[in-house]
């Protein structure tokens, strides 16, 4: 046995069913090894939607998406996809290839320094160099990425490495990392303290991120919720926490949240933040969420607690254990005037749009589509205004919302609905983006026609890219700057290139009809709408 | 494999002890000890460097490491041209009646006891390698309860290798 084959072998024993990759001659040996085994290869068309593929299995199925890359430019082009599973906390597996490891440090050919490059995006990283580290390495590596506060680990392994025999191969069982040990379970004291606190307020809310949904911990999350009456919002990577229509339920926070949610969580007298960052785009001002309240802090990371606001109460340790704990507290929460009075908020609050009729309002559109779609099905939004446009107007009944919320990147959506797709392939899959961030994954159409990855994709085809032309409407009184899409393909063209049914909606006199033609096969399929090029989010 | 001193006198910005380090992870340089401190000159900081490789890898890491943008001057440290010192301060287990034999291996050595407990004594000493390593050697009869070595920083002797900067 190569080392080659004792890397597949790792990923059998973590239960691994799909590598999302693209080769080269550095990590060619193990691309050979996968060849025996049932794990399924799926060819990518750049490295970094490897990222984001595996990112979408990790998602969806809660264990962390392998990708596997060669050495050099495959590996540094998967960089980005790496930055983006950091930011949003997602486990991912990413094995490169290397040069061989004589030759380290003398700059030959395809020689990139990749664990010193990712070194600020990745929770963890390893230079193999020793082929019977590998069991070790790998078991270390599959623990460090899915727990605690999850992330991204990298996995760097020179070809030389790959091809050297292994002298015995046995996956550990456990893992001994001294210096490694997350708290899960919270302080019971401090468990006390947020439950005296609850007793006494009169206004409290809970802000649940994508930690809860890290943690999986909605359910717990709702029925703490339900037993005592206590209103939710959430942060962009929150949306889902919830069902969209719970009575509970005052949706996403921030900057491009709904106001009724921000007056919600500034005028309430208890704050509970529970797996959220408290970065900037969910709170503009930490002062506000600390003034005139109590503000506990949930976090499974010690350093994220304290980092953007002050809390009165830490409590370190996994939502999913600390809800648990909760229910298990008897105490009464009056706030029923509280919720009457949420409720007015969004009655007078909610944003009116005036939409231009010549054209598909994306408000109307999203709502209509998430109404149509599978109860669970999941929605993926990409980066731009058509993410905030997803994230106001999405309803999420059973299924899940995924996107980007940490970094941002554009192109996320169409590789990460293929990853969830791939890793469960009885969901209906919905990839919604806008022209900008098409383009910058309209390759993958070729992997999904390849692959047989059904995945539904929706452009929202504006010709800018309309969340910097928006900022410039505002900040440069309508100067735009190198924001015309111009020169963009004929979609329908384009599907017709890759044998991908294609749908047009011009205006909101089809709509229905369309997204039902739309959703009707398990097949992919191109909706292109056609919005108004100067909406505003 | 042979060692050598090196001395970097380098621009006193934030990072630029990461990007040194940087690179001789990613080349796989060994490395011994690394000190760093800023100069007379605030805008200046000297790094000391010990690594070890034989006179290819040595070669390489002179000129690798004087083709970071921060460095100003790279210079071997040659032993008979300069002068080497390293601090260590060492806590050693000594009851009443052991105390009496710490501070006379520490007398001989010159070191400094700087604090003293019912249980214990803590030693400070200035000196080259070779002349800590006897120390250490020596105090190793007794239970050496926690070291903290600095490394070694370095000056070449004399007027005539001095660098300066306008």
């Amino acid at each position: 046995m190569i080392g080659a084959d004792a890397i597949v072998k790792c990923l059998e024993e973590e239960g691994v069913t799909t590598v999302f990759g693209y080769p080269g001659v550095a990590i060619c040996p193990f691309y050979n090894s996968i060849l025996e085994s049932d794990i399924r290869t799926i060819l990518i068309r750049t490295e970094q939607n490897a990222a984001h593929a595996a990112n979408g299995v990790s998602r969806i199925t809660g264990k962390p998406g392998v990708c596997a890359v060669t050495s050099g430019p495959g590996a540094t082009n998967v960089i980005t996809g790496i930055a983006t599973a950091f930011a949003d906390s997602i486990p991912l597996i990413c094995i490169t290839g290397q040069v061989n490891s004589e030759l380290l440090g003398s700059d030959v050919f395809q020689e990139a320094d990749i664990t010193g490059a990712v070194e600020s995006f990745v929770k963890y990283s390893y230079l193999v160099k020793n082929v019977n580290d590998i069991p070790r390495v790998f078991k270390e590596a599959f623990h460090i990425a899915n727990t605690g506060r999850r992330g991204p680990v990298l996995i760097d392994v020179p070809i030389d490495i790959q091809n050297a025999t292994i002298s015995k191969f046995k996956y550990p069982e456990t893992v001994s990392l001294r210096t490694y040990k997350p708290t899960v379970k919270g302080n019971a004291v401090q468990i006390k303290k947020v439950v005296k606190e609850l007793e006494k307020a009169k206004r409290p809310i809970i802000c649940a991120g994508g930690g809860v949904l890290l943690s999986g911990a909605e359910e717990e999350l709702r029925l703490f919720a339900e037993a005592h009456n206590i209103p939710v919002v959430s942060t962009m990577m929150g949306i889902g926490v919830m069902p969209t229509d719970h009575p509970l339920y005052f949706r996403m926070v921030g900057n491009n949240g709904k106001a009724y949610a921000n007056r919600a969580m500034n005028e309430s007298d208890l704050l509970i933040m529970v797996g959220a960052r408290v970065a900037d785009r969910a709170v503009n001002q930490p002062d506000m969420i600390t003034r005139n309240k109590v503000l506990v802090h949930i976090d499974v990371d010690p350093a994220e607690i304290g980092k953007n606001a002050g809390p009165t109460i830490p409590l370190v340790g996994d939502a999913k254990h600390i809800f648990e704990d909760l229910k298990n507290e008897e105490f009464s929460c009056n706030c029923g005037e509280w919720i009457e009075t949420l409720k007015g908020y969004r009655r007078t609050m909610a944003a009116k749009r005036n939409p231009n009729p010549a054209y598909v309002d994306p408000a109307a559109f999203i709502m209509r589509l998430t109404e149509k779609m599978q109860e669970d099905a999941v929605y993926v939004a990409d980066v731009g205004q058509n993410q905030i446009w997803s994230c106001g107007y999405v309803k999420v009944r059973n299924g899940k919302f995924f996107t980007t919320g940490g970094m941002g990147t554009m192109g996320y959506s169409i590789p990460a609905a293929m990853g969830v797709k791939v890793a469960e392939p009885d969901r209906q899959v919905v990839a919604v983006c806008g022209d900008g961030s098409f383009q910058m994954s309209m390759m993958e159409l070729a992997t999904m026609c390849q692959h047989h990855i059904p995945v539904k994709i929706v452009v929202l085809k504006n010709n800018y890219l309309g969340m910097v032309r928006q900022y410039q409407h505002f900040t440069y009184q309508d100067q735009y700057s190198v924001v015309d899409l111009s020169g963009s393909p004929d979609l329908e063209k384009l599907s017709a290139a890759y044998g991908i049914p294609f749908l047009r909606l011009e205006s909101m006199e089809k709509c229905d009809e369309t997204i039902e033609a739309f959703l009707e096969k398990d097949e992919s399929m191109l909706l292109e709408c056609v919005i108004d090029p100067m909406d505003l989010v | 494999m042979q060692k050598k001193v090196f001395q970097l006198l380098v621009n006193n910005t934030s990072g630029v002890l990461s990007r040194i380090s940087g690179l001789f992870a990613r080349r796989g340089y060994n490395v011994e000890s690394i000190t760093a401190g800023v100069t007379s000159d605030s805008r200046i900081t000297r790094i000391t460097i010990v690594a070890s490789g034989d006179d290819e890898i040595l070669e390489q890491i002179e000129k690798q490491v004087a083709k970071l943008e921060d460095v100003r001057n790279i210079k071997e440290l040659k032993p008979e041209k300069s002068v080497y010192r390293e601090l260590i301060m060492v806590k050693v287990r000594a009851t009443a009646e052991q105390r009496q034999g710490v501070i006379s291996v520490a007398d001989i050595f010159r070191a400094k006891i700087i604090d003293i407990a019912p249980e214990s004594l803590m030693i400070e000493l200035t000196g080259n390698q070779q002349k800590i390593d006897a120390f250490i050697g020596l105090l190793e009869g007794y239970e050496i309860l926690e070291l903290a070595r600095t490394g070694i920083a370095g000056l070449g002797r004399g007027t005539e290798p001095v660098v300066r900067f306008d």
